[in-house]
């Protein structure tokens, strides 16, 4: 094995709370990038692969843990590396020349010497007689094309991407993909390894001779494989749906390593709370629309076909599906997704039905709306402050998580008619004439 | 299209350049010429009372000393916002502070640093001309740095993550990262709130240049002292020319200075695709083609740049080092320093304020109440006829081409200047300056909520109107349910400003010198202009604190829960 170029030892990643708990985004893990390799993280969203790329390349610190540089830990943002960002991050004021000449400007080159290196760059990834335009005149694709010269410019040991492509359309994507390894596998770029994040399967085995996959919630590394298929690959290729359908898999497995390693001795404190059960972002509509087609194929689906076929993402899709099973619609195996009895009932029943198949089906199964439901019940006004159910989930939740997870509870609420929000008082409340379950329907009271 | 070789279609471009060359040319003169001029006048013994002209012929050399003066005033303007807003933005731990302190001194009238401002600068130079100088460009000063601050922090804050991320990955010097990312970025806010600003200048020029402290009375020559001094001697013609000479010079400004400013400042928008309405300025376009600029940026401004960040690069980079003991400690006296420095003049204060009889402090409660019903009439009067005038040229094009340049030009003069003529015509008709001022207020503040409002009723997505259309709404309907609601955040923000500016007009508004007389009415701002004259400073203290409070208050009390609302639950969505 060769030394690696960058290696993460024990590198986490969490936020301190005023109580005893704390916010573990990403648990203690250890990764390595090697010269000679395409690296492609893959994780779905929360995962905190983004975070990860940011420690990795010095930007953002680690909890605890160690990054090491050629075998050195780093102090700031490390002295030869780059970073493609999903948004670009060009500056708007600066032409694409000016852009590419940046970093070399900041290394104190001289401007003969910017001019020529930015200049042969531009040219190396398809930018000649764009050189002073600016950015907010360029295409998506022609302005990661900035951003792809601007990193190679200053000849980065390891090159760092953020989703590089996700801001792009499909054809675009494809067309810069594979330019991209052009140049890597003719030699043409100076960097000697290339780190990947994406949250596209099939970009990551098209791209990788390395897949990491990243679970969710506390991020932690669930494979770690090599790739050895020839490139160019071909989507079709046995092989490659084989990967394709193994990363599906283990991404739709439901957690089975709950029991996270001690963090080491003085904070056995963290994991007693961290499990509280976490409601997948999905829109009701969605998990309809998502049972309905399901049952149009016999009840029996490939989640990585169904992607395919609706032309989805698993960040798209992902959320969507756990929303399924974690009502109880769908039990998800080996990468498939099969309906469940309710679920078939739900998919063919007419929109009141399922509001009421979906009622019943979230107070037996979602623990957040059942506590929402049940305390406002126990009110004589049934209605209570955003704070009360806030404070009950940042215990477990960043801020941020905490008011997605209120968000969709709202959403969920409203759909099932278990109650309502004003979003101007913010506040919970339980309408008062709520044509609500019928005689026959008995859920609600059961906690 | 120029076909190279066909001289003749070169000529035009040649001869502008040569004109643009030579305009140039003498514009540096000039400023070479006025420098000297203007530091020869500064460092003269001061004159008792200098005599002010009524002469037409003065006004030229008046409006050119008023120019320097809200130059001077305005750069260090620029230089304090920037400075101020970028060490608040980057030290976590004296942020909120520096914001407060901006809040609450946006909120104290110019005119009640007056006497502080004067007083120090009057006794740092005393045998100087400069000294009253120096105090009145810092009067200038305090009226139109604290918004340019606030504007330049906020544009700080809201760098985009991923370009400040780009910036450390490549590893930027900070001063790279000042003029490639910092710098560009407060562009935009920095020009619009420049221009807002001098116009204030403009407003209390008047104020700024001429005025009476105690048994000490300051003049400085200027176009606002020639305009107070025609307005006490009544003189009809003087009047008129320092109106004419004003407007002129505002307008001028407004032409050579902020629309290329503006038009410049277009390529700092933070857009992903170019948008349609770029701004043009044909002054900006013969700039940028002017030859012997061109030649002085390649010549030297550039290769200077080169030098400052090759030695920028050079410098070791950026670690993420805490703070030495040693710089600690200089901090920590100095923010003792300064707190001992707060806590003397808070005693101080206290002690100037145990003289206010019971009685003076009943009277300024009264008279806070009088100016507070003023500035709510004003925002009355104005609402009521900028909504509907501002609505309708917004809903028609023909009619915004028209109206938006003219309301563009009568907003941009001052309206003291106005107030002489307002107040022979209110005096001819018999009223009093109770209701004068209330109308001299509106004259400074109504162009705030008129703007605000034509860019509501612009934004109003055309599908509203037609939906209000199909179904027939009634007129009452259509303004409840589609225009009010969709102008709302507009005319929050119109009338935030416009509060804002009626509080510091009354100053000027209620208190008045004119034809050799005081004319005033009772409340705040007179108290205030009235303490100023008397040279009492517990009553000006006091008054000054019951204004910035009112506010600061009413700011946190009104103004903000509605902006919030604005905010989110009439915010046009994209």
């Amino acid at each position: 094995m060769p030394e690696p170029l960058i290696e993460a030892r024990q590198v986490e990643k969490f936020y301190d709370q005023p109580s005893d708990n704390r916010i573990q985004v990403i648990a203690p893990l250890d990764l390595a990038v090697y010269p000679g390799e395409i690296l492609t993280l893959l994780g779905p969203s929360g995962s905190g692969k983004s975070t990860l790329l940011r420690i990795l390349t010095g930007l953002s610190e680690a909890s605890g843990g160690q990054v090491l540089w050629h075998g050195s830990p780093i102090k700031g943002p490390c002295e030869n590396v780059s970073i493609v960002f999903q948004s670009f991050a060009l500056f708007p004021w600066l032409t694409v020349l000016e852009n590419i000449e940046a970093p070399l400007k900041a290394r104190g080159v001289s401007p003969e010497g910017r001019f020529a290196r930015s200049l042969r760059m531009a040219d190396a990834v398809g930018l000649d007689g764009f050189e002073n335009a600016y950015p907010k005149e360029l295409s998506g694709g022609m302005k990661q094309r900035v951003g792809f010269a601007r990193a190679l410019v200053v000849e980065p040991e390891v090159l760092f991407m953020d989703e590089p492509f996700s801001a792009l359309d499909v054809l675009t994507a494809e067309n810069l993909r594979s330019e991209l390894l052009e140049l890597w596998e003719d030699k043409k770029m100076p960097t000697r390894a290339v780190f990947i994040v994406t949250h596209n399967i099939e970009e990551a085995v098209l791209l990788g001779d390395r897949i990491v996959v990243l679970g969710k919630n506390p991020g932690r590394i669930r494979t770690n494989f090599r790739v050895d298929l020839p490139r160019p690959r071909d989507r079709k290729h046995p092989r490659f749906t084989r990967i394709v359908d193994y990363i599906y898999q283990v991404l739709t497995q439901p957690d089975t390593e709950h029991a996270l390693p001690a963090t080491g001795p003085g904070s056995p404190k963290t994991d007693s709370r961290l499990k509280y059960p976490m409601l997948p972002h999905a829109r009701t509509g969605g998990v309809a629309g998502f049972l309905e087609i399901l049952a149009d194929h016999n009840g029996r689906e490939d989640v990585y076909r169904l992607a395919d076929l609706l032309s989805f993402e698993i960040d798209d899709l992902l959320p969507i599906v756990e929303a399924a099973a974690l009502l109880g619609f769908v039990k998800l195996s080996e990468g498939d997704a099969e309906i469940t009895p309710a679920g078939l009932e739900f998919a063919h029943a007419d929109i009141l039905r399922q509001k009421e198949l979906f009622r019943g089906a979230a107070l037996q199964h979602v623990v957040l709306l059942k506590q929402i439901k049940s305390a406002l019940e126990s009110k004589s006004d049934h209605t209570l402050p955003d704070e009360f159910f806030h404070d009950i989930l940042d215990e477990h939740f960043s801020e941020e998580e905490t008011l997605r997870q209120l968000e969709t509870a709202i959403n969920w609420g409203r759909y099932a008619e278990l109650f309502d929000h004003d979003s101007e008082r913010k506040r919970f409340f339980i309408p008062e004439e709520t044509p609500g379950p019928p005689q026959n329907m008995e859920v609600g009271t059961e906690t | 299209m120029n076909v190279p070789g066909l001289s003749r279609s070169l000529i035009p471009d040649r001869t502008w350049n040569f004109l643009m060359d030579a305009t140039v040319f003498a514009g540096l003169f000039a400023l070479v010429y006025s420098i000297v001029a203007v530091a020869r006048y500064w460092f003269s013994a001061p004159v008792a009372a200098v005599q002010i002209s009524l002469s037409p012929t003065a006004i030229p050399r008046y409006a050119f000393y008023s120019l320097v003066r809200m130059i001077v005033a305005y750069l260090l303007s620029l230089a304090f916002a920037i400075g101020y807003g970028y060490f608040a933005a980057y030290h976590k731990r004296v942020e909120g502070p520096m914001l407060a302190v901006l809040d609450i001194l946006q909120s104290i009238p110019v005119l009640s640093f007056l006497p502080g401002v004067m007083l120090a600068m009057v006794s740092l130079f005393p045998s100087h001309q400069v000294g009253v100088e120096l105090g009145s460009i810092l009067l200038i000063f305090t009226g139109q740095v604290w918004n340019m601050a606030f504007s330049f922090y906020a544009s700080l804050k809201s760098l985009p993550r991923e370009l400040v991320e780009a910036s450390r990955v490549y590893r930027f010097s900070n001063l790279q990262r000042f003029f490639q990312l910092e710098l560009p970025q407060g562009a935009i806010g920095l020009v619009w709130n420049s221009m807002v600003s001098v116009a204030g200048g403009w407003f209390f020029l008047m104020a700024c240049e001429m005025f009476v402290l105690g048994k000490r009375d300051f003049r400085l020559p200027g176009l606002g002292s020639y305009l107070q001094s025609a307005a006490s001697a009544g003189d009809a013609t003087a009047i008129t020319w320092g109106i004419a000479a004003m407007i002129g010079v505002v307008v001028l400004i407004d032409q050579l200075v902020w629309r290329p400013a503006i038009a410049w400042s277009d390529k700092f928008k933070q857009e992903q695709v170019e948008s349609s309405s770029a701004q043009s300025s044909a002054v900006l376009n013969l700039l940028r083609k002017s030859p012997l600029l061109t030649r002085l940026r390649d010549g030297v401004t550039t290769p200077l740049m080169e030098r400052v960040y090759l030695s920028a690069s050079r410098r070791p980079p950026e670690t993420q080092s805490r703070p030495s003991n040693w710089q600690r400690s200089v901090v920590a006296v100095v923010g003792l320093i300064a707190l001992a420095g707060v806590l003397y003049s808070v005693f101080q204060g206290l002690g100037l304020l145990k003289g206010i009889t019971r009685a003076e402090l009943l009277t300024t409660f009264e008279s806070a109440g009088a100016t507070f019903l003023r500035v709510i009439a004003s925002l009355a009067i104005a609402s009521a006829w900028t909504i509907p005038a501002g609505v309708a040229i917004g809903f028609n094009p023909r009619l915004a081409r028209i109206a938006q340049p003219l309301a563009q030009i009568a907003a941009s003069v001052p309206a003291t200047a106005l107030f002489p003529v307002l107040l022979l015509a209110l005096i001819s008709l018999g009223g009093g300056l109770n209701t004068g001022s209330i109308l001299l207020m509106l004259l400074g503040t109504q162009w705030y909520i008129l703007f605000n409002v034509i860019a509501g009723a612009i934004a109003i997505p055309s599908e509203f109107r037609e939906v209000a259309g199909i179904f027939r709404f009634s007129l009452i309907d259509r303004w409840r349910i589609v225009i009010l609601p969709a102008i709302f955040p507009y005319l929050v923000t119109g009338l935030i400003t416009a509060s804002g500016g009626a509080w510091n007009a009354s100053i000027v508004a209620e208190y008045f010198h004119f034809k050799g007389q005081v004319l005033s009415t009772f409340g705040l701002g007179a108290e205030i202009s009235s303490a100023t004259d008397a040279g009492n400073f517990a009553l000006l203290l006091l008054s000054t604190i019951v204004m910035a409070t009112l506010v600061v208050s009413v700011n946190r009390l009104v103004w903000r829960p509605l902006y919030r609302r604005a905010e989110t639950r009439y915010r046009l969505e994209a």
